[in-house]
């Protein structure tokens, strides 16, 4: 007989999974090999902010945020100073990349969204935003340092954060130009329909509407602005008093950081993890608040 | 609905005008937005002209020398950026040779089905976490935990196989590996992100018909859902080879600064970045030519690299309608 009642009761052997067959060794082998990968990859992750956290977070005290850093080899102090620069630049590079981000991103997403000039700021945004920061450093330096645009003065705050302004320009375009080509057009039409002129519906329709992926991207690049060292090690310089206007030279977290991480004293290094557990709870912070923004997203 | 006679209530009927200053508001936002959008080309310009003009001195007289000699003495005016040019091109090869295998396999786990969703959730924000730490945090933790914690490894290494020129050096703290190291740190996160965003690009159908004739899920991945998501991948990659070669603190602060030219992963060496860093804010006269000169290499390297970055994404991209 052609079908013996064996084949009903005993599967054939080829529909059976076997663990032992090379192509499944491989699929567990791969398997594995990814985790482990995966693993490596948040390894760094925990192990710096586990480093910062304990070792920062365990210096932090009322005085440490609020006195002067120490002389080179002497105890104690703080960081108020830095802190206080840090808000400044990073204030100074907001005023200006936000209202030049957010029309770039207008002018592409409602004015001209595929004319030659629109790909041209298109392609220099994406290049912009890959220029090395430490390019946008030199590039300020012969700007503004080397040449005292700002009332003779050579190194100052607003030096340090037209700086970071460079930096943070591509992402705001980019994330105003992406958040506004959400917006459904029934919305444009609706308002102009309504008799509204464009600048009345981009105000008052498409970029309210727009608000909360925008201010996400917006946080975003705040947050990255204000851990950036390379831009502002020779615009903003660094200095060890309390911040004296826009003009002079200005100390910040991040370059405090470098500058005391390299110092052979043991007061100048602690000083630099309580730094860098400022900027990163600060730099965090913002992260998750724009992760929580996100949320509200309409569009 | 009664005819109404024309011209009893005209008001209606006409079209509305717009007065004046409406008009000149709507062209002035329409000129300031283009004013604003223009910035960017105007900065890229102004970049490439600062760096370029302050660059003549030294191009004038090093010329194309500048670039194979490694001979930097500031006291006797002789510049050359060969040793910084070699240490950007090998330790941002070499630490993409580590995050490459890293990233993507990390990025297939974290899209794949192999873990539950949640996990995966929190593994993927963990990996963006990583990109907001700011560089110059990770070469303060690569200064005091990362260097002392490696040495042994590294004369291991060097006890081992010190017959190698690239590991002919003694360990003696900061260096060109521990540098490499961290920059694969700060490059593992552009490259899981972009290969994850290329991975869930992947149609759904192409997975089921490569599970549905009976594949395994490494045979689906690695011959139906990889090639697809190949072009992505790429320029994800070479993205990351930008930020590498361009990467400056967390280099600066382990990488050793050492102009002296060694084929030694072991020893001190330098990039360009590094070297701007360190040097710029000290230099004057005829360095910070040199060091513009050393800026324009760096800018040119990252330019045409991204720009490639671009063209592959846009060219190779299979589209799937």
């Amino acid at each position: 007989m052609a079908f013996s009642s064996d084949a009903v009761v005993h599967h054939p052997a080829s529909l059976c999974f076997r663990p032992s067959l090379p192509r499944n060794r491989w699929n567990a082998l791969l398997t594995v090999v990814v985790a482990v990968f995966s693993s490596i990859a948040v390894l760094p992750l925990v192990l710096v902010l586990g480093y910062v956290l304990f070792k920062g977070g365990s210096l932090i005290s009322a005085e440490l945020l609020t006195e002067l850093p120490p002389p080179p080899g002497l105890d104690g102090g703080g960081i108020g100073n830095a802190i206080l620069g840090t808000t400044i630049v990073t204030l100074v590079a907001s005023l200006i990349a936000i209202p030049v981000g957010v029309g770039g991103g207008v002018y592409l997403a409602e004015y001209s969204r595929s004319g030659w000039f629109a790909q041209f700021v298109r392609f220099g945004t994406n290049v912009l935003s890959g220029v090395p920061s430490i390019i946008c450093g030199v590039f300020i330096y012969g700007l503004i340092v080397s040449t005292r645009f700002f009332f003779g003065q050579s190194y100052s705050a607003m030096a340090g954060g037209v700086a970071l302004s460079v930096l943070m320009l591509p992402t705001v375009i980019k994330t105003t130009d992406e958040a506004l080509k959400l917006v459904p057009r029934e919305l444009r039409l609706g308002a102009m329909g309504l008799g509204a002129s464009q600048f009345v519906t981009i105000t008052r329709i498409t970029l309210p509407t727009a608000f909360t992926p925008i201010a996400t991207g917006v946080v975003l690049g705040i947050a990255r602005a204000a851990g950036e060292t390379a831009p502002l090690i020779f615009t903003a310089l660094f200095s060890p008093f309390w911040p004296e206007g826009l003009f002079n030279p200005i100390a910040t977290m991040s370059v405090l950081i470098f500058n005391f991480a390299i110092m052979p004293y043991e007061a100048q290094n602690a000083l630099a993890w309580a730094a860098s557990f400022v900027l990163v709870l600060m730099i965090l912070l913002a992260n998750l608040f724009a992760r929580w923004v996100a949320r509200f997203t309409r569009v | 609905m009664v005819p109404m006679a024309a011209g009893a209530r005209p008001e209606l009927f006409t079209q509305r005008r717009r007065p004046l200053w409406e008009l000149l508001i709507d062209r002035g936002f329409q000129k300031l937005v283009v004013l604003l959008a223009s910035v960017v080309g105007l900065v890229l310009v102004g970049i490439l002209f600062t760096v370029l003009g302050g660059s003549t001195e030294a191009i004038g007289r090093f010329g194309l020398g500048f670039l194979t000699t490694s001979n930097w003495d500031p006291i006797a005016e002789q510049y050359g950026a060969f040793t910084a040019i070699y240490g950007t091109v090998v330790s941002s090869l070499l630490a993409l040779l580590i995050a490459v295998p890293l990233g993507v396999g990390t990025a297939i786990f974290l899209t794949e089905n192999i873990i539950p969703l949640p996990i995966r959730q929190v593994l993927g924000v963990m990996v963006e976490l990583l990109a907001a730490i700011p560089s110059v945090v990770l070469g303060l933790w690569a200064i005091f935990v990362m260097e002392p914690f490696l040495r042994p490894f590294l004369e291991l290494l060097h006890t081992s196989l010190g017959w190698m020129p690239f590991f002919s050096t003694v360990p003696m703290g900061p260096g060109m590996a521990p540098a490499i190291l961290i920059l694969v740190v700060t490059v593992l996160p552009i490259i899981t992100a972009i290969s994850r965003d290329s991975l869930q690009q992947v149609p759904t159908e192409l997975r089921q018909a490569a599970y549905g004739i009976g594949t395994t899920r490494w045979e689906a991945i690695l011959q139906v859902i990889l090639p697809a998501a190949v072009s992505g991948i790429t320029g994800g990659v070479m993205l990351a080879l930008g930020r590498a070669m361009g990467e400056t603190m967390a280099v600066t602060m382990i990488i050793g600064n050492s102009n002296n030219f060694t084929l030694s992963l072991l020893a001190p060496g330098n990039t360009i970045a590094s070297m701007l860093a360190n040097q710029f804010g000290e230099a004057d006269g005829f360095q910070v030519s040199a060091l513009m000169y050393a800026a324009l290499v760096l800018m040119l390297l990252t330019l045409v690299v991204n720009v490639l970055a671009q063209w592959i994404v846009r060219r190779l991209s299979l589209k799937y309608a």
